[in-house]
């Protein structure tokens, strides 16, 4: 067994591991940090994969944006425990019946030869110095610069939705209103107060 | 050979000009009506540029991403001229209500993109983006109405299904790239080809058929339409029911007729299953609604059905009939939307059918331009909504599915009562006093008038579309 399965054994190990905990721990926080471990180990799998500008993505938006954000709203939500786990006998009975046909169905499709190893080529080997960042930019922006550009369109739709959705105040525009201005007559600026002498 | 960024140049404007309404927006005078004009214009001159750049053959862009062929641009530019009809309804509408709806516009104009970038989309990458960026324009429009516990609650149920619906849509795309190991949908043709019965293509198909029915809202995936199209504004709603369908329709066309067309057998049995029931619920639900957004949403589904049954017949017959029968739906859908927004008002901004009742006495101009609009969307001859029915009915029976052209022609017999019944409101109920204020300025009513004149004159010349239909789709669709 040479170091590479090694280190990949011990990263895929770790993924389902604390993929697994993320659905089994009672404590939401826990799950949400185990979320981040699996992400990290996932982010060690790319690496082995010669993907290293996927795993530093991963690791920046993923671990480093993402998650923070839920681990805020997880901290900042009373969860209740115990009213979640309300109910789960009574409705395991209905979720297995749901489940059942789907793992039944999805697991004829996966293990069957479809998902054979043989159908998938390993991965090409490159050689030492190669850039895989280099690779995706110049992907991103010749073939695939159309996808890559709607892409864009789309975060700004959703910033201009989110905005829309959220500004509550009715609008006000900074600039002056010169008819206004003008039309102003000296009643409506200056109260002359009659102080009478002492 | 046309330079790929000439090709783009439509979209390019769109996106160019989106922000240039974005912007103005921000600038103009408050009671001005700026930002109206300038979308407006912009989907004008991205419809002459559209035309401009007609193209015989089809050519293919970044890497084959893009298509422009005659199928892209004959729907981009009904597209385009839905949203423009859209528009002037719209602007109608804030005007009477007094609602400064400003981003209304911008949002539309990127949907609008989305739906352009799906017409063209030819590869799985750009089918699924534009899906993306046409829905989430159109959540957040279904959410400006932000008082409304009615809008509020169709926004989410928009928003999560909406969600549900791309993530299973993905899933299944992921799947065909398992399997075919491309995301261009002509390699993914041969590969379907060459191996008709891989079954991990079938899986994937399942799930991306889950996708396009959402789109399209046909049964069982309809459950949004209803809710969605009652809780927004009207305006909302009908924009929501025009130009989508166009898009959801090429959409359909890209993924099934283009890429997947090696699985019809497969796929058109799933259709078969969807359209019969789609034309079932929707027709017979329709009769039992009060509200007349509702009454509409599900006329659409039994429309959406019955739009499908082109696709079942699987020729280019049946995709230019299918086509030719969108392009009408969303004319007449819109219209008939546009009926209800010039009846209400802030006075009384009821929604029931009834309230048409006596239209033809206050009204008589606008009742006859429904009259027209609601016969043809009930199929009568000679109206538009009758030659889209019979090219559709033409062609399955062309293709030997006889059993299904009679089960279309039966829900569509029930499916008239619900029509009907609102002309006999109009002509030969009494007014109840509801409708004695009705007034509609001289833009709308020009607009309105188009609207209807256009179902009728298509009505007397369906040929003229049909044949664009046909040459196009025998142009792109090899």
């Amino acid at each position: 067994m040479s170091f590479e399965v090694i280190v990949f054994y011990l990263f895929a190990g770790l993924t389902l591991t604390s993929a697994f905990l993320v659905i089994v721990v009672r404590n939401p926080v826990h799950a949400a940090l185990s979320l981040i471990l699996c992400f990290f180990s996932s982010a060690g799998l790319w690496l082995l994969l010669e993907a290293e500008f996927l795993a530093i993505v991963l690791v920046l938006v993923y671990v480093g944006a993402v998650m923070v954000l839920f681990m805020f709203v997880v901290m900042m939500l009373d969860i209740n425990l115990a009213e979640i786990r309300k109910g789960f006998l009574k409705y395991l009975a209905l979720a297995l019946v749901v489940v059942a046909p789907m793992i039944l169905i999805i697991g004829t499709v996966a293990s069957s030869s479809y998902f054979d190893m043989p159908r998938y080529s390993a991965a090409v080997k490159q050689v030492a110095g190669h850039n895989n960042t280099y690779e995706i930019g110049k992907e991103l922006f010749t073939k695939y610069v159309w996808p890559f550009e709607i892409a864009a369109v789309i975060l700004l739709v959703a910033i201009v939705a989110a905005i829309a959705l959220t500004l509550r105040t009715t609008r006000q525009l900074k600039n002056p209103n010169v008819e206004q201005q003008l039309s102003v007559e000296r009643d409506k600026r200056i109260r002359l107060v009659d102080m009478g002498a002492e | 050979m046309m330079n790929e960024l000439q090709v783009i140049t439509p979209e390019m404007t769109l996106a160019g000009l989106g922000c240039l309404v974005l912007l103005v927006d921000v600038f103009k005078r408050e009671e001005s009506n700026l930002t109206f004009w300038t979308a407006s214009l912009s989907l004008v001159v991205v419809c002459l540029l559209v035309v401009v750049w007609r193209p015989d053959q089809p050519v293919y862009v970044f890497g084959s991403t893009f298509k422009l062929d005659q199928v892209s641009s004959l729907l981009k530019i009904f597209i385009l001229i839905t949203g423009l009809g859209a528009f002037f309804y719209a602007n109608y509408y804030f005007e009477k209500f007094n609602l400064k709806q400003s981003e209304f516009y911008s949002l539309a104009i990127f949907s609008i993109l989305g739906m352009l970038v799906l017409a063209s989309a030819h590869s799985l990458l750009t089918v699924y983006l534009g899906l993306e960026l046409l829905s989430l324009s159109l959540y957040a429009m279904v959410a400006m109405d932000r008082d409304s516990k009615f809008a509020a609650e169709a926004a989410m149920k928009y928003f999560v299904l909406g969600a549900l619906a791309s993530g299973i849509l993905l899933y299944g795309i992921s799947m065909l790239y398992g399997a075919a190991g491309t995301l261009d949908l002509i390699e993914l043709k041969t590969q379907g080809m060459a191996k008709d019965s891989d079954l991990l293509l079938v899986f994937g198909l399942v799930f991306v058929l889950v996708g396009i029915g959402f789109k399209l809202g046909v049964v069982p995936f309809h459950m949004w339409i209803p809710d969605v199209y009652e809780g927004s504004r009207t305006p909302v709603t009908l924009f929501l029911s025009s130009a989508p369908k166009i898009a959801a329709y090429a959409m359909a066309l890209r993924v099934l007729g283009e890429g997947l067309v090696g699985l019809s057998a497969e796929w058109s049995q799933m259709l078969t299953f969807m359209a019969v029931l789609s034309m079932g619920v929707g027709n017979i639900a329709a009769i039992a609604q009060s509200n007349f957004k509702r009454m509409l949403a599900y006329s659409t589904i039994a429309h959406m059905g019955f739009l499908l049954l082109g696709f079942i017949a699987t020729s280019p017959g049946g995709y230019a009939a299918s086509m030719f029968y969108v392009v009408v739906y969303s004319i007449m859908g819109m219209g008939a939307f546009a009926a209800l927004l010039l009846v209400v008002s802030p006075n009384n901004s009821d929604e029931k059918i009834t309230r048409f009742k006596g239209l033809s006495l206050t009204n008589p101009a606008a009742s006859l331009m429904f009259l027209i609009l609601m016969l043809s969307l009930a199929g009568i001859p000679p109206f538009a909504g009758f030659w889209a029915k019979w090219f559709v009915l033409k062609e399955l029976v062309a293709s030997g599915m006889l059993w299904l052209a009679v089960i279309a022609v039966i829900f569509s017999l029930i499916g008239a009562y619900y029509y009907l019944r609102i002309i006999k409101y109009m002509y030969f109920d009494s007014d109840d006093g509801a409708n004695s204020s009705i007034c509609w300025s001289r833009s709308v009513g020009t607009v309105f008038t188009v609207n209807a004149v256009a179902i009728l004159f298509l009505g007397f010349f369906p040929g003229i579309l049909m044949s664009e239909c046909l040459k196009a789709v025998l142009s792109s669709i090899v």
